[in-house]
Formats: structure tokens, sequence, C-alpha cells
């Protein structure tokens, strides 16, 4: 089966650029013809991951394979871990600082966002080790 | 109504999307918590915020936006201006705050 590969450094350090990745991905989608509501679900879960390796995991890495009908997208960090996985699934459950907060983010929606908008959505994470999101999206 | 109408009601100042005021626009959404618009909003074409940052635009950016609205006269800085003119999105600025110019835009027609 056919795939393209895309493969992004998350830069931890520029909250600025946090949401580049995404953006391509979602450029990309969108040359290719796939449906714009697939498209946009894409990016907004992608995006809100991307906010977090940026805001809670000094950054990673993000691999996107798009198949004919679908996105894998695999979200690496090696920042601190999430303790409860759980606990962070939550609506309004937040670590994130007064900082972070007057930036937009910090609402404790963003997990639950990327759960909202994706079909499959899986969190491995070890303390001091570090988070691996994987989310994919079928395209309707 | 169209962004021009937008520009016209909130007696706003065009920073940067000139090329783009005649686009007619139905429904808009008002907020600072980027993840909120990303959560609930649903095909709505303008963003009003009291918020600066280079993430607004990309969170419009995202949800297929067509413009933001900066309330209380804020003005982001040039970098912020430039990432929107890059990717068409309309930028205003206007004196009004935040539940004021939603009033405005709501009575007008514009709906949530
Ligand atoms: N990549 C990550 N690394 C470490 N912790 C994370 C990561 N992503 C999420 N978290 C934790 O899960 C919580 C909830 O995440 P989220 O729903 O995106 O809300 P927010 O980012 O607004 O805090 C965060 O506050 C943080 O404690
Ligand atoms: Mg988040």
């Amino acid at each position: 089966m056919q795939c393209i590969r895309l493969e992004y450094d998350v830069d931890g350090e520029n909250f600025s650029s946090a949401g580049n990745a995404s953006e391509s991905v979602k450029r990309t989608l969108k040359q290719m013809g796939v449906a714009p509501g697939s498209v946009r679900r894409v990016a907004i879960a992608m995006y809100e991951g991307e906010i977090n390796m940026v805001i809670h995991a000094h950054g990673g890495k993000a691999v996107v394979e798009i198949y004919p009908e679908r996105v894998d997208i695999y979200l690496k960090d090696s920042g601190p871990g999430i303790e409860n996985i759980e606990l962070a699934m939550k609506a309004g459950y937040s670590t994130a600082t007064e900082s972070i907060r007057s930036l937009g983010f910090g609402a404790g929606m963003g997990l639950p966002n990327m759960k909202k908008y994706s079909d499959e959505m899986r969190i491995d994470s070890t303390v001091g080790v570090g988070t691996t999101v994987f989310l994919r999206v079928n395209f309707e | 109504m169209t962004i021009r109408d937008v520009v016209r009601l909130l007696d706003a100042e065009i920073l940067c999307g000139e090329e783009h005021l005649d686009t007619e626009i139905h429904t808009a959404c008002g907020s600072d918590m980027m993840s909120d618009v990303l959560a609930y909003v649903k095909d709505q074409s303008v963003l009003l915020t009291g918020l600066l940052n280079p993430q607004v635009v990309r969170t419009a950016e995202m949800m297929d936006m067509l413009c933001i609205v900066f309330v209380r006269g804020k003005r982001p800085e040039q970098e912020v201006i430039d990432l929107a003119r890059s990717k068409g999105i309309v930028l205003l600025s206007t004196e009004k705050r935040l539940f004021v110019a939603c009033g405005i835009l709501y009575t007008n027609g514009l709906g949530g």
C-alpha cells in the first residue's frame, strides 16, 4: 500500500513556531484533495498535540503517515511524562502555568479535543522518560 | 454580511488582507482561550479575541477562519501580521471591548 511519510522536529523552546508541523500536514492533505472536514480534524488534533509537546515536554518529534483512507500521527517526546493518563484526559484538567494560560492555552481541553477529533487515540507515557501519543483519523 | 461590514460596524483598522474584504461571513466567535475555539467552533469565519500571539493566527488557520478581530485597540507584532498575510487571513483592530464588539456584530445579523 502506498503511504506518504512525513517527519518533523517540534522545537520545544519556541512557542511562536508551535503548529508549524500541523500546518504543513494540513497543507499537504489539502493539496492531495482530502475532504475539508477530514483535513480540519487532522489539523486540530495534531495541533493540540504539537502544542502539548511544546508547553509540557520541551518539544519532540512528529511522524505522520498518510494512507489513501486515513492518517496516522505519532507525537513522541522525551519530556516529564504523564503520571495519571486518565486524569490528564479529563476536560479541564491542566498543570499549565499562568503564563501559558495567558497565551490562550492551558484550559485542559487539549487531550479531550484530540480524542474528539480523532478516530483512535493512544497515549504511552513513562514518568521521567517521555510520552508518545498516537492519533488516527479516518477520512470521511 | 461581508468583512467590509465588520470593519464599518466596529470602526476597525485593517492590519492586513485588504483584498479579502468582500468575502461573505455568517458566523463568529469571541474567546481568549484557543482550546475552547478549537473545541466548540464549527465553521465560524471570524474570531474576536484579546490575545495577540501567533497561535491566535494558527488557531484561526486550523479552523479555516477568514478574519481575526483584535479588541480593545490591541495590535499584534509585525511577525503576527506577516503570518496572517501569508495565510490570507484578514486582521482587524478595534477600540471596542470583546463583549461590545461581539454584541454589535450579533445585533447586526452575524450568528454564533
Ligand atoms: N506531552 C506531554 N508531556 C507531559 N505532560 C503532558 C503532555 N501532554 C499533556 N500532558 C499533561 O496532561 C495535562 C492535560 O493536557 P491537555 O488536555 O492538553 O491540557 P493543557 O495542555 O491545556 O494543560 C497537561 O496539563 C499536562 O499535565
Ligand atoms: Mg494541551
